[in-house]
């Protein structure tokens, strides 16, 4: 009976907190902040100032003079991420060419398990516009639980530094309108 | 304790299923259907070629029903052979899509590229119709079964082929070898760096 017991236990457990036994993060949560993700500041003066960062080292995602920020996690390697490449390009255009929004939503892209080489060779391919970082060793795609690509996580930056995941979505768009007006909704930009 | 043994090693299964396809950014183009094999030891044969000797010829069978054989490129193209392990699983379903973004290159540098895998061919078809339209040859070694990735020493002692590549030159000759640790993923900086050197 005991040893029954046992096995209900460990069989919860398992079900319960596989990522504890595995060692991962669970995915994003809404209304939860962001986890530690130390990029460094890019060496683009464009994307610099974009971003409204100073310096040479390195920074942290609610460092982002903006009020929400978009994160792509992508990869070079993924024929989703291919395909869904210039829409996510329009989604900055869009962005840009708003009165209301281009100085409160930026978007950065993290290629999961690329190296700067494929990064920047994914960046060119689709002539991205926005600044694209690598994450090599996967440590930032470890922390947010291992996400399929493309993956986008849209944050709420407050004045006082802190912040909140307002939204999440697993797989591309086609149509930037929606996205953006979802984003908008639900960071309570409108 | 035969129940507790059996109801753990159900349980553990499922959770390996539950956390499978989630190792090096892979696409949500294959979700629910990658088979992760968990972590595997790095390499598990011993290379028969090196840089230097004319690589052996073989001829497989492609996807597309051609016979493709490695002479057939001598003095017109420079040949990429990229050797995967299997079908459906993480690492392997993401490298040919980047090769695919990656024609230019092995334009640029009068290059072909073979894909190789041990899969049997019904298989490899149904795998790379979720990776687009791919650009190059996509070979089958699976009868005799991995007779070509065993002439390069390459065939492991499970039946699968490493995570390999190999550059042969117009004339024949290997001018690069590379077997990954069969978890990673091999930069696409090497091939390009590795295609350079051939002009």
């Amino acid at each position: 009976m005991k040893c029954l017991i046992n096995s209900v236990f460990f069989a919860i457990c398992l079900f319960a907190f596989p990522n504890l036994i595995y060692g991962k993060t669970i995915e994003p949560q809404i209304g939860h902040p962001l986890p530690d993700i130390t990029l460094k500041i890019p060496d683009n003066d464009v994307h610099r100032t974009y971003l409204g960062l100073k310096g040479s080292d390195s920074f942290q995602i609610p460092q982002i003079r903006s009020r929400v920020v978009i994160i792509e996690i992508f990869s070079m390697y993924c024929p989703h991420c291919q395909r869904h490449a210039p829409s996510v390009n329009q989604l900055y255009q869009r962005i840009q060419k708003s009165g209301d929004f281009r100085d409160k939503i930026k978007i950065i892209g993290i290629g999961a398990g690329n190296s700067p080489f494929e990064v920047d060779f994914f960046r060119k391919s689709y002539a991205i516009p926005f600044p694209l970082f690598p994450d090599t060793d996967l440590s930032i795609h470890d922390k947010i639980g291992q996400v399929l690509t493309p993956y986008f996580i849209a944050v709420r930056i407050e004045p006082d530094g802190t912040n909140r995941i307002v939204y999440t979505q697993l797989g591309g768009f086609n149509n930037p309108d929606n996205f953006l007006d979802t984003i908008v909704k639900r960071s309570g930009l409108k | 304790m035969k129940r507790y043994i059996l109801l753990s090693s159900i349980l553990i299964f499922a959770v390996l299923l539950i956390s499978a396809g989630t190792a090096m950014g892979l696409s949500d183009a294959y979700k629910g259907s990658i088979y992760d094999p968990g972590k595997l030891k790095p390499t598990d044969s011993v290379l028969k070629v090196k840089a230097g000797e004319p690589a052996p010829d073989f001829t497989l069978p492609s996807i597309q029903g051609k016979q493709i054989s490695l002479r057939q490129f001598r003095g017109e193209k420079n040949v990429v052979l990229s050797f995967i392990p299997a079908a459906w699983t993480p690492v392997c379903s993401d490298q040919w899509p980047g090769y695919n973004l990656a024609k230019p290159f092995f334009e640029q540098h009068d290059a072909v590229l073979l894909g190789i895998s041990v899969d049997n061919i019904p298989t490899l078809f149904a795998w790379t119709l979720q990776m687009g339209d791919l650009w190059f040859d996509v070979l089958s070694d699976f009868w005799p079964h991995g007779a070509v990735s065993d002439k390069f020493g390459i065939l492991r002692s499970d039946g699968v082929a490493e995570r390999a590549l190999f550059i042969i030159d117009k004339q024949g000759i290997i001018t690069f070898t590379h077997v990954s640790d069969i978890n990673v993923r091999p930069d696409l900086k090497l091939i390009v760096t590795e295609l350079e050197k051939l002009r």
